[in-house]
């Protein structure tokens, strides 16, 4: 449903978003994950049609969206990062306008901002002017208003940025109900919620994309992948797992744990507990590691070419 | 009702409501009424002056549209741009031309309501005289006309900058060349080296000339189409703007 070419999009001499390409369908959730910096406002806003590109494409549903911004918006419901809203209104005054741009009105109107209300628990502040909301209600009252007219297409830029633990669950459940009939695309530095929501991730640095993949086959990529750690007792533990020939390197930490690393990614386990029945070693504590997301992202976006970038 | 009409209509009652839901439109119409009212009754010597006419009324108009307009149509953008709903704004399917146009209504309507609020001084010299009805309908259209022109100015200096003092400012140096182009000190000091022509053309930018001849009861076709001008290049130059700039 959104397909970006080779979008760029330069400020000035400096070059934001370089390149990047992507096609999403129905039922993704889609997180965009980089560091400060690396173009995932700018690129989400390009879409959202708010910011045209210096050149290459967006479509959402196969419309152009610098070419007909207005068509595109109506697949569209967008939550800016910043969560602007018009301060002196009330949530319900907000949502209400918001419905009429949207072009509902009458009985219709009101249904899309009750529902909007209830969908995001908002009752409790229907009535208050949102300069005096807290932030989890900001947050909510922008997504409300994103969703108000049901879009198939949801962009949400950081729509967990600072709240509370509480907070965070709310809004995930409320993305993650509303991903089945949908795409979802939400920007992030955030790795626990890549694992915790998305079915995709995009990784950006730099303005170019460095990664695409699930979740679950980027964090293959970790070094930490099927590493396993063990607590054991027995007589020359590390030398005899150190010529054990799928395992690459051994790390001991302070409580006495030992790490084993595989050279190739493939599961060690199996010849670790074969090697500890042989030499008779009780082991206390295994664990397999799935691989760190955070550990990829780090390998990812620090790479030579980010380097360069950040100086010029 | 088409979508482009219901945008700008929503735009609109959103701008006029943010006025009423401060304490912004209230201070302003209680200043303009106190402003109006000492410069027509003590400057221009109303009851004075012996004479059952608004020519002591309109005359301070310009002037004073000069420091309020701004102040009403500063934030019509400026705020838009610093708080950053604009993104909101143009990410729902409103167009910038529909969304200045909102705006635009908006803010003329309240200049509209503030001068409507004037009625007692028309009232009273009705009560104290005959004056011409005539005169004075075209002295409110053309002072109705004049805010719409400000308007429309300040709302292009909004656009320009995030920052609203910076608006304010430059809307009143707009209003300012606008008066005092067509000011007699200036055209006679013009005059003095310029052709004809160039003093001509320079004085007939002014509001002046053109309000004037409305407010001694001439409605002339070329006054009105001037005020539509000014009030349609300055919409025109906002939209540039706008689509220039935002988001930049």
């Amino acid at each position: 449903m959104i397909k970006a070419q080779g979008l760029v999009r330069d400020f000035g001499r400096r070059r934001a978003v370089d390149g990047v390409s992507f096609e999403v369908d129905k039922g993704t959730v889609l997180g965009f994950l980089g560091p400060n910096g690396a173009g995932k406002t700018t690129t989400i806003r390009m879409v959202a049609g708010f910011l045209p590109p210096t050149s290459g494409m967006v479509e959402v549903k196969g419309i152009n969206v610098a070419a007909d911004p207005v068509s595109a918006q109506k697949n569209i419901g967008y939550m800016p990062e910043t969560t602007p809203l018009y301060e002196d209104m009330t949530v319900s005054g907000f949502l209400r306008f918001i419905a009429e741009v949207r072009g509902f009105s009458g009985k219709e109107r009101e249904v899309r901002v009750d529902r909007a209300i209830e969908r995001c628990f908002l009752q409790p502040v229907a009535g208050q002017t949102i300069d005096t909301l807290s932030k989890g209600y900001r947050q909510r009252t922008c997504l409300a208003q994103a969703l108000l007219h049901d879009p198939d297409i949801l962009l949400l830029d950081e729509p967990t940025e600072g709240l509370d633990p509480n907070q965070k669950q709310v809004v995930r459940n409320m993305i993650r109900e509303m991903a089945s009939e949908r795409v979802v695309m939400l920007s992030t530095h955030v790795l626990e919620e890549v694992e915790a929501i998305c079915t995709r991730a995009i990784i950006i640095s730099a303005g170019k994309v460095v990664a695409d993949d699930t979740p679950a086959a980027l964090k293959t990529r970790s070094t930490h992948y099927n590493a396993v750690t063990l607590s054991a007792e027995g007589e020359g533990i590390v030398p005899a797992l150190e010529n054990l020939p799928n395992i690459g390197k051994i790390e001991t930490l302070d409580d006495g744990k030992i790490i084993a690393f595989p050279n190739s990614g493939k599961s060690i386990a199996a010849d670790i507990l074969g090697a500890a029945k042989q030499n008779n070693w009780t082991i206390s504590d295994i664990k397999v590691d799935e691989g760190r997301l955070d550990d990829v992202f780090r390998q990812i976006t620090t790479t030579e070419d980010a380097g360069k970038k950040e100086v010029a | 009702m088409n979508e482009a009409t219901s945008h700008v209509l929503a735009v609109a009652k959103r701008e006029w409501r943010s006025y009423f839901d401060s304490p912004v439109a209230y201070v302003f119409i209680i200043i303009f009424l106190m402003l109006a009212g000492f410069f027509t009754f003590s400057l221009a010597q109303f009851f004075e002056a012996g004479q059952a006419n608004l020519t002591g009324f309109f005359t301070w108009h310009p002037w004073l549209y000069m420091i309020l307009v701004p102040a009403v149509a500063m934030r019509l953008w400026a705020e838009e741009r610093r708080s950053g709903t604009v993104e909101l704004l143009f990410t729902v399917s409103v167009t910038p031309l529909q969304a200045l146009l909102g705006k635009f209504a908006a803010a003329w309507l309240f200049m509209l309501l503030a001068l409507a609020l004037t009625f007692p001084v028309p009232l009273t010299a009705a009560y104290l005289g005959s004056p011409d009805g005539g005169a004075v309908f075209s002295g409110y259209l053309g002072s109705g006309l004049l805010a719409g022109a400000y308007v429309a100015a300040g709302m292009f200096t909004s656009a320009l900058t995030r920052n609203q003092v910076i608006s304010f400012i430059l809307a009143v140096v707009i209003g300012l060349f606008l008066i005092l182009a067509g000011y007699p000190p200036v055209t006679d000091l013009l005059s003095r080296w310029a052709p004809m022509w160039l003093v001509d053309g320079v004085a007939s930018f002014s509001f002046m000339s053109h309000y004037e001849a409305l407010q001694r009861g001439v409605i002339d076709l070329r006054d009105l189409v001037y005020f539509a001008s000014v009030m349609i290049f300055m919409l025109f130059a906002t939209q540039v703007v706008l689509k220039n700039k935002v988001g930049r």
